[in-house]
Formats: C-alpha cells, structure tokens, sequence
C-alpha cells in the first residue's frame, strides 16, 4: 500500500502547494488594486479610526472637525455650518468618498501625510493614537456669511479674494448643501441624501465658484481693454469708433448696444467712456482691429485656459480658437464661446489691483500638525505680470469711472473709490442673462477684488449685471473694509 | 557516515528514541506564541498587558502538559510533532477568536471563553481516546459500528425537524439544550474507521478478483456494495443537508481511501468522473451551488450582495499583504462570520502572507506526520486509517482556504483547530488522538530486539 500512499501525499503536498502560490498572488501581487479598488471601505475606516484633523477658517473659527461617535466608526465628520462652507470643505462620506479640501487636503487630515511621518514615529514609540492636522483656510467668515447672504435664494457664485496675496476670502455658492448629510454613518440615510442632491435640478453639489464656467459677458471688456492698452496704440483718452450698428463682416448680421442704445451722437467715443458706459459696438471694434491673437494672449496672461489649483482645481475658463471676424468682434465683449469661472473673474480684477501682477489664488493658510506646531505656512506666489504696472494703473482709472458715472454706480461707497465692471452675459436663448459685477476697493490701496454673478439674473430686456449682481458686491465690498478700517 | 559505522549501528540496535523530550519543548513553545499574540492583543487594543496573561499561560501550560503526560503513559513513541502543532494552532485560534470578541458588541457573550471550554474538552477526549484505544488495530472491530453511527449522524439533521437542524440555511447541525453540533465532523472520523476496516477486510477479493469494463478493472459488486453505499448515502445526506463543503470532503477521502486500498489508479479515475459528474449536476440542479460558482467568477459583481463576505475577506487580505496589520490592528471583524468559515481572512489580514503561510505549514507538518505514519505503520488497517485521517484533514483545509482565497468556489466548512465551533474542534482532537496512536505502533520497538535487528538487516 505504500506506493499510493506516497502518492497521496505527495498530492496533498500539490494541494498545499497551490493554495501557498494563489496566496502570494492574492496578497502579494493583487494586493494593491485590491486596496485602491473602489469599493474597498477598508481604508476609510482605517481613516475613521483616528481623528481627522479640523479644517478651520483664518480667523479660527472651525468648519468641519470630528466628534467621537458611538456606533461602528469612531469618529463622525461634522459641519458646523455646512451649507454656508459646503463649496470650500466639500463631504466626507463613507460611501461617496471625499471632495473639495476633505479630498484636496486630505493626507494631513488623514495623519497619513509623509510631512506628519517624524510625529506619527513617536506616536508609534510612545503608544498615543495618531491623529490628524488641520487645515487653517484663508476664509474670511464675515465675507463668506455677508457673500452667502446676499446671494439669498438665488443661483450663482462670490470669490473674494486679497489682491496682494491671492488669498481667498469668499467662495460662496448657491444653492448650496449640507455636507452633514453625508457624513453621516448611516449608509441609507446617506444613499437617501446623495440621490435627491444629485436629482436637484438646482444642482446644489456644483460649486458654481470653481467648477462651472459662464460666459463672462461685458466683464471681458477689461481683458480686451487691456490687450488694447498693452499694444501701445492706445490710451483711455483714444477716440475709438463707437456705431449705432456694428455689422459683422461677411454676414448680414450686426452688433448693436443693450436694448439698442446709442454709444455716442458722433459715433466715435473714448475707450474709457466706452468702458464706462459698457459700449458693445466700440468693443466689438475694438476687438477686431486687436485680433483674435492678442485677445487670447491677453486672457491667457490673466489665467483663461489653465485650471487654477486652490488646491482644488477649478474648471479652466476658455477663450476659443480659430474665431472668424464675426466671432472675434462677439468673443471681444465676453460672448460667443468665451466662458470664465468667477474665480477667474475675480483673479483678473485682483491682477488689476495689484498693479497687474497675477497672485496665485489658494485657499489653505497653514497647516497645523497634531501637537498644533506649523507645518507649512502658504507663501503669496506671483503668477505673471499679466498686464504692466502703467496699464493696470490705467484699467484702475477706468473701472473707477464705471463705478463713479457708468453702469456701476449702484456699488458707490462712501468715502471709498471703488473700481468696477458689470457684465450682462448671452447665454441660451429665451433664457434671462447672467448678472455679473467685478470690483476692487479702495482703489487706491486694494483690500479686496471680487467677482458676483447671479445665474440668469437678468431680465429678458432691461437688467444689467449692475442691478442684480452689484448689490451683492457692495455688501461683500462694505463688510470688507469695514473690518479693515 | 562510514560503512562500518553502518554496519555497527545496524548489528547493535539501540532502543528507539522516544522523543518525548522534543515534544515537551516544543509544547512549550506553543505554549508561549499564543500568550505573546494575547499579550500583543490586549497591548493594541486598551495599551497594557492583560492582567489574566499569567492564569492563562498557566492553565493552557497545565493542559497542555496533562496531555503530554496522557502522551508519555499511552502512547510513549507516538510522533512528537503532531501535539505541539495541533496545540499550537488550537492556540492561536483562541486568540483570534479573543480577538473578534473585542472587535464585537461589548454585550455580545465571550466566544473565546466558549471555545476555551470546548478546548478542554477537545483535549480531555484526546487523552480517553488515548487511554481507552489501547491498540488502533482494536477499531476495526466496531468497522460496521461505525458505520451505522456515522450514518445516523449524518442523516439526524434531515430526520429532525428544520429548528433542531438549521442554521443559516444549511441544515446540518443537530441542537440540543443550547449547545449545536456539527455531526459531519464526527461522521467523518467514523466513516473513515469503516472504510479503513471494510476495505483491509475485502482487500484480497477486491485486488485479486476483479473484472474489465471499458478498460477498467472494476471489483464485484458483492465486494464493494457496503462501501459504496456507504458513500452515495453519506455524500447524498451531505447533499440534501447542502453541506457542499463537507460532501466534497467525504467525496475525496472515500475515492482516495478505496485507491490506496486497491492500489488501482482507475478508482482516481472513476472518482475524478463521478465528482465532475456530479459538480455538473449540482450546478445544474442547485441555486445555491450555481451561485456560489457565479461569485466565485465575478466576486465584485456581487460585491453589496451575495458575493460581500468573500469580496470582504479578499480586501482584508490585501490589506494585510505581506507582513499583516499586525494583531487588533486590522477590520477583519468586516467579513462576517470571521470567527468560523472566514478565520483563515484573519490571519491573512493580521498575520499577512508570512503568518498565513507559517499556519499553512503547521498543517503541512500535522498532514506530512500523519501520512508518514501511514508509511512507517505494519498492519494494512493502520496505513488505512491514518492516511484517510490525514488525507480527510488535507482536504478540509484545502477546501476552506482554497474557497476563502478565491482558489476555489467558496464552501461552509471549519478550518481544523482554528474556527470558532466546538464539534470541529473536539473531533479534530480525536484524529490527533488516533494518528498519535498508530505513530506510537508505529515507532514501538518490536518485543524481541534481535528479531527487529533482523528485520532491519532483511529489509
């Protein structure tokens, strides 16, 4: 009997034998696309087993920090004011993952970021449990609740930002939602929360700041003003043609004014006078005899076409190619297919207060290691010299002529020269226009640059951006230097 | 080694060594792994060393060494691996059950407690089994005994009604006064005794007397009925029981034993046919068996639903890679029922591959022991029994972990000494038990010493 039982065991050997081998290939060479697969939980709890880190507004006020939590998960994610902050923290979610600083930021919040490696050594040695770092933000709360506020109910967007430093103040926007919801334990509750937020026709998820794009209307007039002025052919004092009727070549079609208005009896106008007074016809012009070429050069030295990273990265605002004369006179007043974000907007008004130098936007301040010591603290970062210092003086010079006898009187201040633009953007037809308003104040020292814009805030015929969107940046605007004063 | 050293050594035997010396160290050290796991446990989880660490070394030292003692007095040339690893094993799988307790409800009773107790128990039958099996030859009396009791266990959980028998679909336990058993792990060591018995007791007319059909020698019918039988009813209750794993189990260790006692390939062959015959029919016949083949395919598939256990298991052993998470420190207490079936995810997300791959080898060793018995042993009925024994432990553990490693389709069944479950644990104290004793005939000098010197010479 020995023969077969030899056998035998030499195939119990082989059954062995193969389970070793699938082994070494389930937890040697599957291993790691088994961790990274999408639905392998796993991680994520290991992450709710330590306390994530806070994510914190500049002055310290806390937006999202976690409390010990009694069921299966140590820790629960929570928002002390999470539809007002909801665009900047983004959720924290069991089963949806992470978005906004939750994601962007989340190896420090985690702990398990290598710059927390010395420390998390210790911890080891020493037997505490590791924690997470904080995420100090730029955020000014004040601006953001003013910004919030005066959006009220309606569809649209705030980014405030420091003209000097790039720093953002206020990224609001609306409607927006409350990341509580999904981070809650619950998974039914939270797949209940996640289908009627991502069945919301107001799409209260999207962050309307950074992630969608408009077209920038009337606004864009600073970008082609700038290109105008940095050719060196022009001055604000230039007379520029200004018609009734703008035809465009090769088309029976024309550009006129808002609701038909006249730019100028004589047909030709200052270029300041045409900002002011936001003449489509004298843009459109304007942007013909500059070209396509230029236009874009100008837009890209303001950012279009590169996403910015705050650090989330933001849509990229575009400003299109192989434009015909038709579509180079629209793109020239911020239609056609030009589209921005408002932080764009609001980076080319902060680029003008700041003596044309371009600041990197961002977000996050400091971040804080567990044992509270500073880890990073985020240097001002000079992007480019978008336009030169004379030119930006002289764009200053004619955004405050908008604000102080144009179509943005409606964001005057007392005491404070305030620089401005509206815009009133085209977008589908039979839809309202979109309200737009860039500012900056005080002029003369900037504090802060903003951009506002109201979804469909305008009326089908009369409204600007200026009666909608320009009281929200006063208040924003008022709030701001009224704590800095 | 010269030639003449040789010849000396074979013209003076020395009395064979006993060995017991080896198996007491090494008690000792299955003594002290698990206590350092439970230490490293409780170290994890709350930060100091349990204050019970002490008691516990103590009482298992002191099991362990009342059965190295039962060990000395019974069976004093038995093989001195086969306890320390089986103790060993039995060890940590306390400790991994320990281990889910705490990753539990606070309110949730104490399993390792339980386990503890079915441990004791476990090692008390190995020592009666021990003292009471005075020679392994003596079982082949109680051949047909065998097996009617195996049968009767097998057939309880259908005979009973379902809320005697059934347990998360699969009926096969029998429960009586809060305790549940499994009696296929007890069947299995029966069945096994009859096949053993049945099988030498035929052997003649089965090898000698014989008929060609298809170019197979087939014995008579008369001669092999009992065992075949024996077999469909056996497999056929685990079947109706949809015990997949356990029928798969007997399937093999009846096919394997009937070639070893024959010495004919072709019963590998008509085995190997009648299990893809009868694998093909289940899938066709059974949901339950079609489905665990569909998530044995497509797991992530069937990742939130019926494929999530195993889909949870095989994250839990990426997330353990090579060297493991390290005791408490991983959520192996994700894959349900991780104190049973799954205790083998576990290791592999604790432990990781090395600790999987050192219990893996524990049960080489226990399996290698057991069929090197099987060799060494004299009488057809010994090398019967404790190749069916450890072949029957082969086959289990292959089963299960091949099914939670996603080698194979996933099947309910124990792992031997590690899963929570006192019918396994208690049984497969009793197959230690029975290969101890045929390795102690084994290795048991014989009376007469020049006899045996002869023997070595003539052999």
């Amino acid at each position: 009997m020995n023969r077969p039982i030899r056998r035998v065991a030499l195939v119990c050997l082989v059954l062995f034998a193969a389970l070793l081998a699938n082994d070494n290939v389930l937890q040697f060479a599957q291993a790691k696309s088994l961790r990274d697969h999408p639905g392998n939980t796993r991680t994520l709890y290991a992450q709710y087993d330590r306390k994530r880190g806070d994510i914190v507004a500049s002055d310290g006020t806390i937006l999202a920090s976690s409390k010990p939590s009694n069921d299966a998960l140590k820790y629960l994610r929570v928002y002390a004011n999470g539809p007002l902050y909801a665009p900047i923290t983004g959720y924290y979610s069991l089963i949806y993952g992470a978005s906004g600083i939750e994601a962007a930021e989340n190896s420090i919040l985690a702990g398990t970021d290598d710059r927390l490696f010395v420390r998390q050594l210790s911890n080891l040695v020493t037997g505490r449990t590791p924690q997470g770092g904080s995420v100090v933000l730029t955020i000014d709360p004040l601006l953001q609740q003013t910004a919030y506020q005066a959006l009220g109910n309606r569809k649209g967007a705030v980014v405030a930002l420091d003209p000097s430093t790039g720093a953002i103040l206020a990224l609001v926007s609306t409607p927006s939602y409350d990341p509580n919801l999904l981070s809650a334990h619950d998974i039914a509750t939270v797949r209940a929360a996640w289908s009627s937020l991502t069945a919301n026709p107001n799409q209260p998820m999207l962050d309307r700041a950074l992630d969608q794009t408009y077209p920038p209307g009337s606004t864009f007039k600073l970008i082609t003003a700038a290109a105008a002025l940095a050719s060196g052919r022009y001055t604000p004092q230039s007379q520029i043609p200004a018609p009734n009727i703008l035809p465009y070549p090769n088309s029976t079609k024309s550009l006129t004014n808002f609701a038909g208005e006249s730019c100028s009896s004589t047909g030709t106008t200052t270029l300041i006078q045409a900002l002011t007074i936001s003449c489509n016809t004298a843009f459109g012009d304007l942007g013909e005899a500059l070209g396509q070429d230029a236009l874009r050069k100008q837009a890209e030295a303001f950012g279009f076409d590169t996403p910015f990273a705050v650090p989330m990265k933001s849509a990229a605002s575009v400003f299109p190619t192989d434009l015909d004369a038709a579509q180079t006179i629209q793109s020239a007043i911020g239609q056609f297919d030009v589209r921005a974000t408002p932080l764009q907007m609001a980076v080319v008004a902060a680029a003008i207060a700041n003596h044309g130098v371009l600041m990197r936007p961002y977000l996050v301040k400091q971040l804080v290691a567990p044992d509270l010591s500073i880890l990073e603290t985020t240097k001002p970062q000079p992007v480019r010299q978008a336009v030169s210092a004379e030119v930006a003086a002289e764009l200053t010079q004619m955004m405050e002529s908008v604000v102080a006898k144009g179509t943005g009187t409606v964001v005057q201040l007392p005491g404070v020269t305030v620089a401005g633009k509206t815009g009133t953007a085209q977008n589908a037809v039979g839809q309202p226009p979109h309200a737009w308003f860039v500012a900056f104040a005080p002029a003369e020292h900037p504090k802060i640059a903003l951009a506002v814009l109201v979804e469909n805030g305008g009326g089908i015929n009369d409204a600007t951006g200026a009666s909608v969107a320009g009281p929200i940046a006063k208040a924003v605007l008022q709030a701001a230097l009224r704590e800095s004063s | 080694m010269t030639a003449t050293t040789e010849v000396l050594r074979i013209l003076r035997p020395r009395r064979p060594r006993t060995r017991r010396g080896v198996e007491l160290a090494m008690l000792l050290l299955a003594v002290i792994i698990p206590l350092a796991a439970y230490t490293i446990v409780g170290l994890t989880r709350s930060r100091h060393v349990p204050a019970d660490v002490l008691t516990y070394g103590l009482g298992l030292g002191a099991v362990l060494v009342v059965a190295h003692l039962a060990v000395r007095k019974f069976a004093r040339y038995a093989d001195p691996l086969l306890l320390p690893c089986a103790a060993l094993l039995n060890g940590l799988g306390l400790v991994l059950i320990h281990r889910l307790d705490l990753a539990g409800p606070k309110t949730q009773r104490s399993d390792a407690t339980l386990q503890l107790i079915w441990s004791a128990v476990g090692i008390a039958l190995f020592i009666a089994v021990l003292a009471l099996v005075r020679d392994h030859r003596r079982l082949q009396r109680y051949t047909y005994t065998s097996m009617l009791a195996g049968l009767l266990l097998l057939a309880a959980p259908s005979l009973l009604p379902a809320r005697f028998s059934e347990i998360n679909g699969a009926r096969n336990w029998i429960r009586v006064a809060g305790f549940s058993i499994q009696p296929g792990e007890f069947a299995k060591i029966l069945l096994v005794i009859f096949v053993a018995g049945f099988l030498v007791a035929k052997r003649d007319a089965l090898t000698l007397a014989s008929r060609r059909f298809l170019g197979l020698n087939l014995p008579r019918g008369r001669d092999l009925g009992p065992v075949l039988v024996a077999w469909l009813v056996s497999v056929g209750l685990l079947v109706r029981g949809r015990d997949i794993g356990m029928s798969m189990l007997f399937f093999g260790f009846f096919v394997i034993m009937l070639y070893i006692a024959t010495e004919r390939f072709s019963w590998v062959v008509i085995g190997a046919l009648l299990f893809a015959a009868g694998t093909f029919g289940a899938y066709h016949l059974f949901g339950h068996v079609r489905e665990r083949f569909e998530i044995w395919l497509h797991p992530f598939r069937y990742a939130q639903t019926t494929g999530y256990q195993l889909v949870q298991a095989l994250y839990g052993f990426a997330n353990g890679g090579l060297l493991g998470t390290g005791l408490a420190n991983g959520r192996p207490d994700l894959v349900p029922f991780a104190k049973s079936d799954f205790i083998i995810a576990t290791i592999g997300e604790e432990l990781g591959l090395t600790g999987l791959t050192a219990i893996l080898l524990l049960y080489v060793v226990i399996v290698s022991r057991g069929m090197r018995t099987a060799l060494s042993v004299r009488d057809a009925f010994g090398k019967l029994l404790a190749a069916g024994l450890s072949v029957s432990l082969a086959l289990q553990v292959f089963v299960v972990v091949g099914g939670v490693t996603r080698l194979i389709p996933l099947t309910g069944i124990t792992t031997p000494f590690l899963s929570y479950g006192g019918s396994s644990l208690v049984s497969n104290w009793a197959v230690i038990a029975l290969l101890l004793k045929i390795s102690d005939a084994a290795r048991r000098p014989a009376p007469t010493r020049i006899d045996d010197a002869t023997v070595v010479v003539g052999s």
